[in-house]
């Protein structure tokens, strides 16, 4: 009686922990459904090229173009990884082709804090340093006016955020390769940089590919230290020292008085579901070419 | 030949720059926030609740935001290891004979763990509506936890994944169940859980557009689970909008307190990495 009693409960925690992991699985369906049930209203009102390229946003007349939003976001995100990309590959080789291991034990922690600060605190360091920097160094000497809340404050700031994430991403990549290649290398007399961009980087291009393109979900979907510093101006950007207005700022500035409105509820929902929509598939796509790399 | 070589010490002239320039942000982000907020951080702004006139530069404090997040960051990280902790077991142990499943799931809490919080808690916000609920604190434990699971499932895991077979059928061997194999296992990831949490708090803590939209914000410390709540990363935006200097004084202050709890959180994470799994560097 004893031993059948375990038996159960050793099913029934087999049933129960199945449920638990297969519901939380089904957290990403739910999110699909939810957002897009929300948005139906909106696409049935407009078409959804219309709300793609449209410009002109004034809810209260039922005017919904997303394209200075989509324009915003696409700006931002690319300085952003122009800014951090070779940044983080450059420091990433540093550390898995030349340094010795004591200079990584140093030099991981702060990639740690970089890692660990919450967005409000780059917002709260975007607007104490860049911005003024923006205003009072670099527009300045373009002859130029400008608030410092610009798209060029704006990429600074999410570049910096995503460093962390590439970096660790690119030791990972690069630490895959085996050594005896490395070494096969040095034994041509190919010296430590030609190893690294005819060796190692052709043979990773995939996984660094797949590892910046989810560094760009990553820019895509950040919301308060880009509110704090990016203008929150609905205008297609014409130059980095313009305004700009990504996507999630707008669903985080709004969403107070989105509930006066049926629709813009609505269309702010739609915005979710697009950010969910390009955040979902960018992730697919490089978690699968990452995990194909790892298992070679 | 040389010209091979100086090419190369140009490419490591830059990679020294490029480690110098991270080096400079991390310092620069800490130093610009402890340089403005310190001075003007008083205890009587972490001890006490807005007064009146707050909002207008009057007398008061943040404490509304301390207690708050440490509600809901609390909540979450219970309610989170509840979750994470048994899912983990089952994909380690229950799942070990078939991995088809596991290959499934651990995809999916990859991209879990991708998802922005804004969009968690546009999420959370819709389904609140659904069910008729108002923004409180126990919108924004729920959409906390949601955020963390991801966390801490996937670096719980990675641990648990190298945890060898012969452990388990040792135990099986002795006539335990799967299920009375859980202390062995726990015990095994106890470091990790102990990384894990952390990672999740510090992640939990900072997050702000998540809580936006399901805890909303509010001046006193929430006495039940459908009051809405403050926290503190909001208590910085929103303070920081103000006008008033005074205002935007104790918003940098918020800031302080709040990047002293996320270092000490992530130096600890690591601390315990280091001193637990000498393997790793």
């Amino acid at each position: 009686m004893k031993k059948n009693n375990r038996l159960l409960k050793d099913r029934i925690a087999e049933q129960l922990m199945a449920i638990m992991t297969i519901s939380s699985l089904l957290l990403v369906v739910a999110m699909a459904v939810g957002l897009y049930l929300k948005s139906v209203p909106i696409l049935q009102e407009h078409s959804l090229w219309d709300l793609l390229t449209e410009g002109e946003w004034r809810p209260m007349a039922d005017k919904f173009g997303f394209f200075p939003f989509l324009m915003g976001t696409l700006y931002v995100s690319l300085l952003a990884l122009g800014i951090a990309i070779p940044i983080s590959l450059l420091m990433a080789i540093y550390l898995t082709e030349y340094a010795h291991s004591v200079v990584k034990r140093y030099v991981f922690p702060f990639l740690d804090i970089l890692a660990g600060l919450p967005s409000v605190i780059y917002g709260v360091w975007g607007m104490l340093v860049i911005v003024p920097w923006v205003s009072d160094v670099v527009a300045p000497s373009l002859r130029h006016d400008s608030s410092g809340y610009t798209v060029l404050a704006t990429g600074v700031v999410l570049g910096v955020t995503v460093i962390p994430l590439l970096v660790s991403l690119f030791i990972e990549i690069f630490s895959n390769v085996g050594r005896e290649i490395r070494e096969a290398a040095w034994s041509l007399g190919a010296t430590r940089w030609q190893t690294t961009k005819d060796v190692i980087l052709r043979q990773t291009a995939p996984g660094v590919i797949a590892a910046v393109v989810l560094a760009a979900s990553r820019t895509l979907g950040e919301t308060i230290a880009v509110i704090m510093v990016c203008g929150n101006l609905a205008i297609v950007p014409s130059s980095l020292l313009d305004a700009c207005y990504p996507i999630p700022a707008l669903i985080a500035n709004n969403y107070g008085e989105m509930l006066s409105l049926p629709l813009y509820e609505s269309a702010l929902m739609f915005a979710a579901f697009i950010l969910f929509f390009v955040v979902l598939g960018f992730n697919l796509f490089s978690r699968l070419v990452l995990r194909k790399m790892e298992n070679k | 030949m040389k010209r091979a070589i100086v090419i190369e010490k140009i490419w490591k002239a830059l990679m020294y720059a490029s480690i110098a320039l991270v080096l400079f942000f991390v310092v620069s982000v800490i130093w610009s926030v402890f340089r403005r907020g310190l001075p003007v951080l008083s205890w009587e702004m972490v001890s006490s609740l807005p007064g009146g006139g707050f909002y207008i530069g009057k007398e008061g404090g943040f404490l509304n935001a301390i207690v708050g997040s440490i509600y809901i960051v609390g909540g979450a990280t219970v309610l989170g290891l509840l979750v994470s902790i048994p899912v983990v077991f089952y994909l380690n142990v229950y799942l070990k004979p078939h991995p088809k499943l596991g290959v499934v799931a651990r995809l999916a809490y990859d991209i879990l763990f991708g998802i922005p919080s804004i969009v968690y808690g546009a999420f959370g916000f819709t389904i609140m509506i659904f069910f008729g609920l108002r923004t409180s604190l126990l919108g924004g434990i729920i959409v906390v936890t949601l955020l963390i699971i991801p966390i801490f499932i996937r670096s719980m895991d990675e641990v648990a994944k190298t945890i060898p077979q012969d452990i388990l059928e040792a135990g099986y061997s002795l006539g335990s169940t799967r299920l009375e194999t859980i202390t062995v296992v726990v015990r095994q990831i106890a470091p990790a859980i102990a990384t894990a949490t952390l990672l999740g708090i510090g992640r939990a803590i900072g997050d702000a557009a998540g809580v936006m939209f399901t805890a909303g914000f509010s001046d006193s410390i929430p006495t039940s689970l459908t009051q809405q709540t403050a926290s503190l990363p909001l208590s910085v935006f929103f303070q920081l909008s103000a006008p008033q200097l005074e205002v935007q004084d104790r918003a940098y202050a918020a800031a302080v307190v709040l990047t002293a709890i996320v270092l000490i959180l992530s130096l600890s994470g690591r601390f315990i990495m280091n001193r637990f799994s000498r393997n790793k560097i």
